[in-house]
């Protein structure tokens, strides 16, 4: 063995700790605000010329298929400002990482986008388990935690999460929409719940049952993400004699109460919370379970007359200006992804955001911004309008009803408001939409 | 002397620790913390897998009971967290005992499924109960800065502090322990278990013993995950946790306490660099996304190609080799060390002997 080649193998080892080295300390030169732009690099993550914000969410893993369209269409949003001159002349730069909806992961990558990246904001966090585990870090680093996605009305605490803004409408209110139109339109009838056992489904039941009388409800069924064995759940509705059903759920376990419930030809009026009911999602998903257990079903057949609601102008609704400008949009940043639920959800984010930023001034703050929108955001792409205050960061205050039909949601009668309390009443919104700027910039 | 000896590494150890968390940036600091987290749950599982031949794929979920055990002491009792650290593996080396009673009984493959169905079921448990643990949203845990460190210390350093406590204590017990009497028992009855058991060795007991101590490790991890991320929830501590625990073990050399280490490092910073790699590089979301899950198999096939056991394996035979000693290809790998101790050492990774033969013939 001559000493040449004895000697490489260390060069190796040199080469390996190097690399060790450069991987632990190989990216931390990025903190501190760039000095460069004087005046106008005005809080941390803001340049003259740039705003940095980022976003926890799940790219990869089990919440991925439909949510991992969010982020992209919000960025095509922001790619579309910036092609028109960006916010007072800064083009946004939206760095969202994958936490794969787990926690100790969201931990993880909020702290680096913090820390590291230094951005000004985190922006439309995914999920409630998630978010859970950062909004109190958040806070505490006076980072402002914009238009979270999650409709947990726990977000709303201006006192504990001065920082921390909803955006989406929340649980209760839906559940108490829901409620409304079924206390209304289906005095009398039995009706069962078939609901999420965590925050999203408890706090849409909370609502339902502010308005729906106790003594029509026959029987409460739960499930859980992990066990897809719902027969049980289904067979005990179905035993109840419950004519109408209301699901707060996931698309997926939408899909599979359906085809349980045609298993045991039990066929309830369904009533389901927008969270699990974009047409083109739910069908998808049926078609694709029937395939797995041997049978052929058509999406649209089965997801036919489900009653649901919508925060947003339906995507069958050509005629509206905000679907308008948002088709473009997607057509020209984001064209890859289907023009669905999600995509549209992440484009009226991303314009709420631009909204906000314009209205904390020339040279934004962290305080500033979270002035701006304590003050109230005007509707933009909302059907009803916010309730952003000092005192309410909750977002959405209402949605209108819709039925699927032909793969589609169409909207049934006016848009309805209300709030969170047991008493505060649905009663119909009065203003309409207004019309999307020409611009298409806030 | 053992003793003496791994204390004082590991008195130095904290002190560069302690230098360096004040020098680096809050977010490195963090990065320590999450380190030391993996380090002590890797450890424990290398000694179970390295050290008593045991396998063990649920390794996340004793990470779960003791980070459950944080959350509940913290909220309900408000213990403060060195409690917690305490009582956490405490609980899970109860959890240990248990399954160990019936992983003593089970081999290879059964054991590796028994241990897998415990990562499966047992964090589900948290949506079966959701008034005690919190369902899917889990349970918040908050561990504050002491005030005499004043009001602006930042929390992410007194994270890494704490944390690297704990590791290098678990440590030092480990590395004795390992060089003890029933470290030694333990690669007794994993090389042999017939002839350890005509020796006199208690094998049922010793493994029982083996996955209390192991777990007791996750146990303390979980608390420490725990406190790190400030959230319990089942999301974190899915099978793919467990699997990942494995992976840095064998990444980083089974049964060694500095394979710990690599492994560690390799499941914390190989993402992190390589999501800023991407992201500075402008790949789309969804590429980018998946990356770091390549790069980390890619580290992976690499490493076992070219360090068939482990980092520390391969950089003990770097070391070897540099240091001029005649390569040791047959021979045992006690040649090379002082006369007296020829007890194995402590930092050569398990290898299983008619693979390591053909193996190292292979890749030189």
């Amino acid at each position: 063995m001559n000493k040449s080649h004895r000697l490489r193998l260390p060069v190796i080892a040199a080469a390996v700790t190097a690399s060790l080295v450069a991987a632990g300390c190989g990216s931390s030169s990025s903190s501190g605000s760039g000095s460069g732009g004087g005046a106008t690099a005005s809080a941390p993550g803001i340049t003259s010329t740039q705003i940095l914000i980022g976003s926890h969410q799940p790219l990869t893993g089990p919440a991925a298929p439909g949510y991992s369209e969010i982020a992209p269409a919000a960025n095509a949003y922001f790619q579309y400002v910036n092609a028109h001159g960006g916010i007072y002349g800064r083009k946004i730069k939206y760095t969202y990482l994958d936490d794969g909806y787990d926690p100790s992961k969201t931990t993880s990558v909020v702290h680096q986008l913090v820390l590291q990246d230094n951005v000004f904001a985190i922006f439309n966090g995914l999920g409630t388990p998630t978010h859970l585990a950062v909004v109190k870090y958040l806070n505490a680093s006076k980072v402002p935690d914009l238009f979270i996605a999650s409709g947990c009305d726990c977000w709303n605490n201006p006192s504990a999460y001065p920082y921390s803004f909803g955006w989406q409408l929340d649980y209760v209110r839906e559940g108490k929409i829901l409620g409304a139109y079924i206390k209304q339109h289906f005095a009398g009838k039995k009706i069962g719940y078939f609901y999420q056992n965590d925050e999203f489904g408890q706090d849409g039941v909370k609502g339902l049952d502010f308005e729906i009388p106790q003594s029509q409800v026959v029987s409460r069924q739960t499930y859980v993400p992990t066990n897809v064995n719902i027969g049980p759940a289904v067979a005990a509705l179905k035993a109840s004699g419950a004519q109408v059903v209301v699901n707060f759920a996931i698309p997926a376990f939408n899909a599979l109460f359906k085809l349980a419930s045609l298993k045991l030809s039990f066929n309830p009026t369904l009533v389901a919370s927008n969270v699990g009911t974009d047409p083109q999602t739910l069908g998808g998903l049926l078609e694709a379970f029937a395939k797995q257990g041997g049978a052929t079903v058509s999406g649209n057949q089965l997801t036919q007359g489900i009653i649901t609601d919508g925060y947003l102008p339906t995507l069958g609704d050509t005629g509206n200006s905000w679907i308008a400008l948002f088709k473009k949009v997607h057509d020209t940043y984001d064209a890859k992804a289907p023009f669905d639920g999600n995509v549209l959800y992440g484009e009226a984010v991303g314009y709420a955001f631009v909204q906000a930023m314009v209205k904390a001034g020339k040279n934004p703050t962290r305080a500033s911004v979270v002035k701006a929108i304590e003050g109230g955001l005007s509707q933009g792409a909302s059907v009803a309008p916010y309730d952003y205050s000092a005192s309410d960061h909750g977002g959405m205050m209402g949605a209108f009803i819709g039925v699927i039909q032909n793969g589609a949601i169409v909207q049934q009668g006016p848009v309805w408001t209300t709030d969170t309390t047991p008493a505060g009443p649905v009663t119909t919104f009065s203003g309409t939409q207004p019309a999307a700027p020409a611009s298409g910039m806030p | 002397m053992t003793l003496l000896r791994h204390l004082a590494a590991a008195i130095v150890a904290g002190a560069v620790i302690w230098a360096a968390s004040v020098q680096l940036s809050a977010f490195r600091d963090f990065q320590m913390a999450q380190i030391a987290v993996y380090v002590v749950a890797i450890a424990g599982l290398s000694i179970l897998i390295g050290l008593s031949g045991q396998i063990s794929l649920g390794h996340g979920a004793f990470m779960a009971v003791g980070a459950y055990t944080t959350a509940l002491l913290m909220t309900h009792l408000n213990w403060p967290w060195w409690a917690v650290f305490l009582a956490s593996p405490a609980v899970a080396a109860v959890g240990g005992a248990v399954v160990g009673l019936a992983a003593a009984r089970l081999h290879g493959p059964y054991l590796a499924g028994a241990t897998l169905m415990l990562a499966v079921a047992l964090p589900s448990l948290a949506n079966q109960f959701p008034g005690v643990f919190g369902g899917d949203q889990g349970l918040s845990v908050n561990v504050f800065v002491p005030a005499a460190l004043g009001a602006n210390f930042p929390q992410t350093r007194w994270l890494a502090w704490i944390c690297a406590l704990a590791a290098l204590i678990s440590l030092v017990i480990l590395a004795n322990l390992a060089r003890s009497r029933v470290g030694r028992n333990w690669r007794a009855i994993r090389d042999d278990p017939v002839a350890a058991a005509l020796a006199g060795l208690p094998v049922g007991r010793l493994r029982v013993l083996a996955f209390i101590v192991s777990a007791a490790c996750a146990g303390l991890a979980g608390a420490m995950l725990a406190v790190t991320t400030s959230l319990v929830s089942p999301g974190s501590f899915t099978l793919s946790l467990s699997i990942a625990l494995l992976a840095g073990a064998v990444l980083g050399g089974l049964g060694t306490l500095t394979g710990a280490l690599w492994g560690a490092l390799v499941i914390v910073l190989v993402p992190t660099y390589v999501t800023d790699v991407a992201t500075s590089h402008g790949f789309s979301g969804g590429v980018a996304a998946n990356i770091p899950i390549a790069a980390y198999g890619v580290v992976l096939i690499v490493v076992m190609l070219v360090f068939p056991y482990g980092i520390q394996g391969g950089l003990r035979r770097l070391a070897r080799q540099f240091l001029s000693t005649p390569p040791t290809r047959l021979g045992p790998p006690g040649q090379r060390q002082p006369a007296g101790e020829h007890a194995e050492d402590l930092d050569a990774p398990y290898r299983r002997p008619p693979v390591s033969e053909h193996q190292e013939e292979g890749t030189s």
